[in-house]
């Protein structure tokens, strides 16, 4: 049980990661190709803030009436992860643009009949 | 409160297989907003709220309403 | 072929993923490099928000790199969808009654929403990102409650350009009192007050403006090209 504590947001992140490595590599619409690569994004964001918990201790912000020596978790993946969220949504915007082209282009959105998209 | 985080890890990891094995493009964009607001609710219980916020808001919000815009303007059912 | 392929590489990452994560262990100390900006973080920037202060004062340069991928999504955008032409049989489907009228009385409580998230950006939880999505998520309403009219199009690329132009003068002010590239030069004022940490809240201001309108250019752009 307390194995299952100590470990079971790396497994979150970890599995998330592995799914959305799943979904790049075996599937063949390109929608679920780039939903493959938003949980790849997720996975990694929640792995950093899971290695960067420290237990007993508080959130990063010293509000009214908290002494200066509070303890808190760590503040650097936090900021890393804040960062990387809005890469995040800006590469998944660019890449659901160059989709619709495709399909305007191809009329299809089967990466196999795509021309120099062959495995 | 161990299990309380114990199921909702569960059942992240479960809406992310359910958006891997559903056919129609708008079902799985419903699975995927679900992962990205647990992913947000699992933030908070981690002591991050700046994290958590910013996952809410942009996650569940603009990624998913980006995806719904490009399904629509292409085919709504794989293959 | 493919299926068994991507399973195999799947549990090969996998293995290797157990193998590394076995060695850190979950939940203990192992802050290092943290330490300094815990300690001192509120004595030297002013800010309550710790994390605020590591995005914008101590690691304001990643900020300004990250603003600039932002900028380059933007134009990509603008440059891979043609403009548009209307197809001939078109009908413009509009929202029904309930969606508009919503919209029109939401609106500027989000609006307001985000402006206090990224104005408060160093006492409370929030920022410049998070308020700039809340405002775009507001203009993503008012584009579902009126589909094919953009609201403020024009507008969108003058704030987002004038705010990153803001976010790079107040780093080269910098420069000009002697303090670095992004360094602090106003005072830090009392602890939890609006007009505190320096410098902070005025890129924070620039920074959520110009995510809010990047993000509801990006979205604009993707439902209007026909």
């Amino acid at each position: 049980m307390q194995q299952v504590a100590n470990y079971m947001y790396y497994a979150g992140g970890g599995g998330l990661i592995l799914i959305g490595l799943y979904m790049v590599m075996a599937k063949t619409n390109l929608v679920k190709i780039i939903l493959g690569l938003s949980f790849l994004d997720t996975g990694t964001h929640v792995l950093l803030v899971a290695i960067g918990y420290v237990r007993g201790r508080t959130a990063p912000i010293f509000s009214e009436g908290m002494a200066e020596t509070t303890p808190v978790v760590d503040p650097v993946p936090q900021a890393m992860v804040l960062t990387a969220i809005v890469i995040g949504v800006g590469v998944l915007g660019l890449a659901l643009a160059l989709a619709i082209q495709v399909y305007r282009h191809y009329g299809t959105l089967d990466v196999r009949n795509i021309r120099g998209l062959k495995w | 409160m161990i299990v309380i985080e114990a199921i909702l890890i569960l059942l992240m990891l479960v809406a992310a297989v359910a958006t891997s094995v559903f056919r129609d493009l708008i079902s799985a964009l419903v699975m995927c907003a679900a992962v990205s607001l647990l992913a947000s609710l699992l933030f908070y219980l981690l002591d991050a709220p700046d994290v958590a916020m910013a996952e809410a808001a942009i996650g569940a919000g603009l990624t998913t309403a980006m995806f719904v815009v490009a399904v629509r303007k292409t085919k709504r059912y794989e293959e | 072929m493919r299926k068994a392929v991507a399973f195999m590489l799947v549990v090969v990452v996998g293995a290797g993923f157990c193998a590394v994560l076995a060695n850190i262990p979950f939940g203990e100390d192992k802050v290092n490099v943290a330490n300094r900006y815990m300690r001192n973080g509120v004595r030297e920037t002013g800010a309550a928000n710790i994390v605020t202060s590591v995005v914008v004062a101590y690691r304001g340069f990643d900020t300004l790199g990250e603003v600039t991928v932002l900028f380059i999504v933007a134009v990509a955008v603008g440059a891979v969808l043609p403009p548009g032409k209307k197809p001939a049989g078109e009908e413009k489907e509009e929202a029904s009654l309930i969606v508009r009228t919503g919209s029109k009385v939401l609106f500027p409580f989000i609006v307001l929403l985000g402006a206090y998230i990224f104005l408060h950006g160093h006492l409370t939880p929030g920022g410049g990102f998070q308020g700039g999505a809340v405002i775009a998520s507001g203009f993503l309403l008012l584009y579902l409650a009126w589909p094919g009219q953009p609201v403020g199009r024009k507008a969108f690329s003058a704030v987002e350009s004038l705010s990153g132009l803001a976010f790079v003068a107040v780093g080269i002010l910098g420069i000009v009192y002697g303090v670095g590239f992004l360094g602090n030069f106003l005072p830090l004022g009392a602890r939890n007050s609006l007009l505190s940490a320096g410098v902070i809240p005025i890129i924070y201001v620039a920074i959520g403006l110009k995510v809010g309108a990047e993000l509801a250019g990006v979205v604009g752009h993707l439902m209007e090209r026909e």
